[in-house]
């Protein structure tokens, strides 16, 4: 039966600048002194780096794939700075939310929600917004931000687009070699 | 191509481009009537669609405003998406599975068969299978429908066999790749099934049966047939007599057109349809026009539906082939032993990554959603549809508040289940798990019905006048020279899919009119 490489053509380079960003991220790494892996956050225009990190960690929590590298949950979230720059609702719906979100786990852990180490705690904070507007928005979002993306099905196994490739016709449509005889 | 003025008066206007719509038109234009075809949608044509389901749902999918009411999942979900049907030439044709199959004869009976249930509505047809089989056969014939005609079952995909091993193993008998209207060899000028999977989003090898490709290309080679696409029915007109005269619509940039017509065919699907009616409310009909009954927009069906989606160790990859060519029908029958009236067939169906996300179970999060959809390249899958009851509650009506872009009151859909639908249901939940389980699935999920891609009953058929809107023939009971074309005239659901018998219906309908104008009646 025909397998699907789940590696993906694209994980090697979002790995390394970090969601596919056109940023020249060492120059920016050096300047300010901040690991690669920060650069995309620091490009935001409108929201806080921070604010931006924990979107991204509450994003994971929502959907949480162990086997996806942060990127993915960055590709999803960045949008959300641009939709605050053309919005100003939609920045106090994010800033507020976040807010929230960490006054919730300094109560609670005396961090903030990012610092708080374990994935069960952090699940107990978020379904203490879960009515909220900030995370039922986040959460429809994220159902096609996160899963939308082409580079992110081969990890689930999806091929994607199929006519260009002559269909599954001889590609395996009906390969399936494990079923007991009918 | 035809090009008819807007003060042509013979001829017959037909409103949607879809099974009924586009068949009608075509079959019409082939007996030499002259026809316009106005559809709210574009014209996308096979090259035009995508392989990819957002972009797809973007491009086909009819988004217009819609407001939504009852105890339905559908109304939390998805308030303002109660359907996913398609808004472009070739209509639901465009994007449907391709199943074919024929009403039961006890279907076109119930009231007589499954008696007074309380709270349904429920009526026998004004026509019985005997009448309908003749029609059935020329839809069959023309649409291409495997295992009849000598046209061969499709080749069962990864999704089929697991379906089709699990069935055998807990007895089921009638299992197969289905009655499809989807080339297993080339015909009728189309190609043969690339098994390509992307069937809902429009057929790129054109195997697939759609009106965008068959009927109305064929009807326009005629020159009789003027399909006028972004062409949105704003409101039928009648005049003192209580004739149907003109039908007025909105282009593109929006600029209102009044075309006059000597029969008006509406088919504008089963949200649609009653909206116009009631949208065109006069003196004369002042609950809506042919409305004298008050059944307009009530007994809003949509199937009993749900899906059932296991995990196996090991892959199936589900989504390579037809969407849906794999049927069990055993469970089809009317058998009120199981706890419930009438049946549901069980068929194959494949979603993509993205749209399983969004529908595996719509709201959820965290890892007991996201452990599900890791097992998506080992997952299996079938859609449950079902006869659901009638119910004169369930309705489609104007919402009182929320407007088009033309000023129109928009759709406002009210579903509750009945009784009946959610012992259905649950008895096929349990039954579709049942056949993964037996071989070897290791988690089952019940899957919600989705946004409704069946819509029935809006302008239902009945004997008499006050209990429906339209006779036998489609034909409206208060106006002579109107009619309706689509699955609104649906007096009861049946279990299986609708679009043969809108087909068949459409069919028989044009040799009605023909005949009928020919002898000046109308």
């Amino acid at each position: 039966m025909r397998e699907v490489d789940r590696r993906g053509k694209y994980s090697r380079r979002i790995f390394l600048q970090g969601a596919a960003t056109a940023l020249p991220v060492a120059a920016v790494a050096s300047s300010t002194g901040i690991g690669i892996e920060d650069a995309w956050a620091e490009a935001a225009t409108t929201l806080a780096p921070a604010t931006m990190k924990t979107l991204v960690k509450v994003a994971r929590d929502i959907y949480p794939h162990d086997f996806l590298v942060d990127s993915y949950y960055i590709t999803a979230v960045k949008p959300w700075d641009t939709k605050a720059a053309k919005d100003p609702a939609v920045k106090t719906l994010l800033e507020d939310g976040v807010r929230r979100l960490d006054q919730d786990a300094q109560d609670r852990h005396k961090v903030v929600y990012v610092q708080v180490p374990w994935e069960a705690d952090r699940i107990i904070l978020l379904q203490g917004i879960e009515h909220t507007d900030f995370f039922k928005k986040l959460r429809s979002d994220l159902v096609v931000s996160l899963y939308n993306q082409p580079e992110l099905w081969p990890k689930f196994g999806y091929e994607g687009s199929s006519h260009e490739h002559g269909g599954y016709i001889n590609r395996g449509f009906s390969d399936i070699d494990w079923l007991p005889k009918v | 191509m035809a090009k008819f003025d807007l003060n042509d008066d013979g001829v017959v206007v037909v409103i949607g481009s879809g099974a009924g719509g586009g068949t009608l038109g075509n079959e019409l234009a082939q007996k030499g009537v002259k026809v316009v075809i106005l559809e709210a949608g574009p014209r996308t044509e096979m090259q035009d669609f995508v392989n990819n389901e957002w972009e797809s749902f973007t491009q086909l999918a009819w988004t217009d405003m819609r407001t939504t009411s009852g105890n339905w999942r559908v109304a939390r979900d998805f308030a303002n998406l109660p359907a996913w049907i398609v808004k472009s030439v070739g209509g639901s044709t465009v994007h449907w599975a391709g199943a074919s199959l024929r009403f039961d004869e006890h279907e076109f009976k119930v009231r007589s068969i499954y008696g007074n249930v309380p709270g349904a509505n429920l009526q026998d047809w004004p026509i019985t299978l005997a009448e309908m089989e003749p029609w059935y056969a020329r839809a069959e014939n023309k649409m291409g429908v495997t295992r009849t005609n000598g046209i061969p079952g499709l080749p069962g995909n990864n999704n089929f066999k697991v379906m089709e091993a699990g069935a055998r193993k807990l007895g089921y008998k009638q299992v197969h790749t289905g009655r499809m209207a989807i080339n297993s060899e080339p015909r009728d000028d189309r190609g043969s099934c690339q098994q390509i999977g992307f069937c809902f989003q429009g057929c790129k090898s054109g195997a697939k049966w759609s009106t965008l490709y068959t009927e109305i290309p064929k009807g326009e080679a005629t020159g009789n047939l003027e399909v006028r696409p972004n062409s949105m029915a704003l409101k039928v007109e009648h005049d003192a007599s209580g004739k149907v005269v003109a039908v007025i619509y909105a282009d593109e940039v929006g600029k209102t057109h009044r075309q006059k017509a000597r029969i008006v065919a509406v088919a504008g699907n089963s949200i649609e349809s009653p909206r116009l009616l009631l949208n065109s409310a006069s003196s004369a009909f002042p609950d809506g026009l042919a409305n004298s009954s008050g059944q307009v927009g009530r007994n809003y069906m949509r199937h009993m539906t749900g899906s059932v989606y296991a995990v196996f160790d090991n892959s199936v990859h589900m989504y390579r082939g037809t969407t849906m060519a794999g049927i069990i029908l055993d469970e089809a029958r009317n058998d009120p032993s199981r706890g419930f009236l009438g049946g549901y067939e069980m068929e194959t169906l494949s979603l993509g990554l993205p749209f399983m996300a969004a529908f595996l179970n719509p709201g959820a999060w965290g890892r007991s959603f996201t452990s599900a959809m890791e097992g998506y390249p080992r997952m299996a899958g079938m859609w449950l549809v079902g006869e659901d009851m009638p119910q004169e509650t369930n309705r489609v009506t104007l919402d009182p508040k929320a407007k088009d872009k033309f000023g129109l009151p928009v759709a406002s859909v009210h579903y509750d289940d009945h009784p009946n639908d959610v012992a259905m249901r649950n008895h096929a939940y349990k039954q579709g798990s049942a056949v993964y389980e037996a071989v070897g699935a290791t988690v089952t999920y019940p899957t919600t019905p989705y946004p409704s891609t069946h819509n029935l009953g809006t302008n239902r058929m009945s004997a008499k006048p006050k209990d429906g809107v339209v006779n036998k023939f489609g034909q409206t009971h208060d106006i002579k020279n109107l009619f309706i074309s689509d699955g609104s005239q649906f007096t009861t659901g049946g279990a299986c899919n609708p679009t043969l018998t809108i087909v068949a219906l459409a069919i028989r309908q044009a040799d009605h009119i023909a005949g009928a104008m020919q002898r000046k009646e109308i």
